[in-house]
């Protein structure tokens, strides 16, 4: 199959709602909505004229000020087919259902988004922060976060703290 | 070993101790960095392992935003040390993309020795370590003196050890030195024999063997769902590397064996890189004979400092360029991109998306380090005791810093 082929074979065998992302040129993109991702990951790895066996990646993305601020970015591979297939999410309210039913790769990705960007994962089984401390206040990757973080005892040289409500 | 702290005894109604939590790490010589092991016990048996990560974390992908596209070659440096020419090369192939620029010929088989003259560092590596984990202690001795070899290559190329940053977006800083080429090849024909001292010192150690065969066996199957990448999943069976199914650079003009191995265990993943030091050899010698001559980096005064530097002496234009490029960077189209490279450790991949200015609006690095060090947590391997776990980190080579980012 041809890669047009493919986005057209997606599309065919997938029930929910799916756009491709013609503006992205350097590989196949499929916009997904939260509430198709994890039907449509399952499809993706399964049906075995697609075999994405191989997820590379999640990043997690701040569009701040826009709004919805969020949009998770995976990155598909699959190893018998050579291909790769790229979906993004765009998050209404930071929520994002856990793929890690799918592959379980996905379970430290998603804590470094949760980490970092402060996306909810639900159905995921253990959504700790992954490199800040637990007590960390803030989501650090986050564009309105400054780039040397807030004042405080440790970090002398920060930003003043907002007045209200903190990063988080 | 007064590192190993025990955090919290549980007790049974009977007051016999059955459940110990205890810390292994983060300043434990064998975690190969800061690296944090919570590991709960059932006297020496492993019930369960939970790595504690970031306590390296520089926030590269953070810093990147509000850095220019040339600025960032030494951040990358600085992901997995011991081959950075490989993360370098990664990002110049992501930005050059985005760019639709391609580096020079002769630019980029530079780049592809120096990338595999890395990923022999990075191997050597883990193939003294690991049997130092497990209690070998010479072989470290013996693959750290070839490895100052690499680096003074590394330094006569770069005059620099470690952090190269000798990519550029478009080529690389300069050509190669007189007598480069020479010197590489009488490390090739060194080292050839080298490999086959430390197969001779380790593959009949019985002490070695006992504590990495059958230990840690990962299938392919977990192994794909687990997302690893590189001799980590090549040695449990599973034919893929990026060199051979995305060529990037001149990797198609290469001959080279993908080595995969079938059990999956800790000896597999060790010999898999004994054997891709071999395949990284046979490809730098096939480099420096086809490698022709030519410039090294593009001829595009927006994006490179003029090769000829009297230019800027006799040109108003080029000065001007010279300023902007120098003060400000260069301006990278709008459009996202994910190059991934086969990486010593597995598929390094860089995602960028870039908002038509200097910097990028997202920087990701897919670091095959922390992919992997996944493994640890997943009750997918026989790894049942406590030695086993050292010898399984070992086995997955990860590298602290790129790990924590």
């Amino acid at each position: 199959m041809g890669n047009a082929d493919i986005l057209a074979h997606i599309c065919a065998h997938f029930p929910g709602d799916l756009r491709v992302d013609d503006a992205v040129t350097d590989e196949d993109c499929l916009l997904v909505a939260p509430e198709d991702l994890v039907a449509l990951c399952l499809l993706l790895r399964d049906d075995p004229a697609l075999k994405f066996d191989f997820m590379s990646d999640i990043c997690g993305v701040d569009f701040w000020p826009e709004t919805p601020r969020f949009q998770l970015v995976y990155q598909l591979y699959s190893i018998p087919f050579k291909r790769r297939l790229r979906l993004k999410c765009r998050l209404e309210n930071a929520t994002a259902p856990s793929i890690t039913q799918v592959w379980t790769t996905a379970n430290w990705h998603e804590r470094e988004a949760w980490d970092m960007y402060g996306i909810d994962f639900t159905g995921h089984p253990d959504l700790r922060r992954i490199y800040m401390w637990e007590e960390f206040d803030g989501f650090p990757m986050r564009r309105d976060f400054p780039l040397r973080g807030y004042k405080d005892e440790m970090n002398p040289f920060g930003d003043e703290p907002k007045p209200k409500g903190g990063a988080a | 070993m007064t590192e190993v702290t025990v955090v919290q005894e549980t007790h049974d109604n009977s007051g016999f101790n059955r459940e110990v939590l205890m810390n292994l790490g983060p300043q434990h010589p064998s975690t190969h960095g800061v690296l944090r092991l919570l590991l709960q016990m059932d006297g020496e048996i492993i019930e369960r392992v939970d790595p504690h990560i970031g306590l390296l974390h520089r926030g590269t992908e953070k810093l990147a935003e509000h850095f220019t596209y040339t600025q960032i070659f030494p951040l990358t440096d600085r992901l997995d040390y011991l081959c950075p020419p490989s993360n370098n090369l990664g990002f110049a192939l992501a930005v050059e993309k985005l760019l639709g620029i391609e580096a020079p010929v002769r630019a980029q088989y530079i780049r592809v020795i120096m990338a595999e003259l890395s990923r022999i560092s990075g191997h050597l590596l883990i193939t003294g370590a690991l049997p130092m984990d497990v209690g070998a202690m010479t072989s470290l001795l013996y693959t750290m003196r070839e490895r100052e070899m690499v680096m003074d290559l590394l330094e006569m190329i770069s005059g620099v050890r470690m952090h190269t940053s000798f990519c550029r977006v478009g080529g690389v800083r300069e050509d190669l030195p007189p007598g480069c080429t020479e010197r590489i090849i009488e490390f090739c024909d060194i080292f050839t024999n080298r490999i086959a001292d430390y197969e001779k010192l380790l593959l009949h150690n019985r002490i070695f063997l006992a504590r990495v065969e059958n230990i840690g066996n990962i299938s392919a199957r977990h192994a794909v769902a687990l997302g690893l990448s590189g001799p980590n999943l090549r040695a449990s069976g599973v034919d893929w590397d990026i060199r051979r199914d995305a060529p990037y650079e001149i990797y198609d003009r290469l001959e080279f064996e993908v080595i995969t191995r079938k059990d999956g265990d800790c000896f597999d993943r060790w010999k898999c890189r004994v054997d891709e030091m071999r395949q990284s050899l046979r490809m730098i010698r096939q480099c420096v004979e086809q490698m022709p001559e030519g410039p090294v980096i593009v001829d595009d005064p927006k994006i490179a400092f003029p090769v000829d530097k009297d230019k800027l002496a006799h040109s108003m234009e080029t000065h001007i360029h010279h300023f902007e490029l120098a003060a400000f960077g260069f301006k990278v189209p709008a459009g996202e991109v994910y190059q991934a490279i086969e990486a010593p450790k597995g598929e390094l991949g860089y995602y960028i998306i870039s908002d038509g200015s200097e910097k990028p609006f997202r920087f990701k690095v897919r670091a095959p380090s922390f992919v992997n060090l996944q493994a640890l947590c997943e009750h997918t391997t026989n790894m049942k005791y406590l030695a086993d776990v050292i010898a399984m980190l070992g086995s997955l080579d990860p590298v602290m810093a790129e790990v924590d980012k």
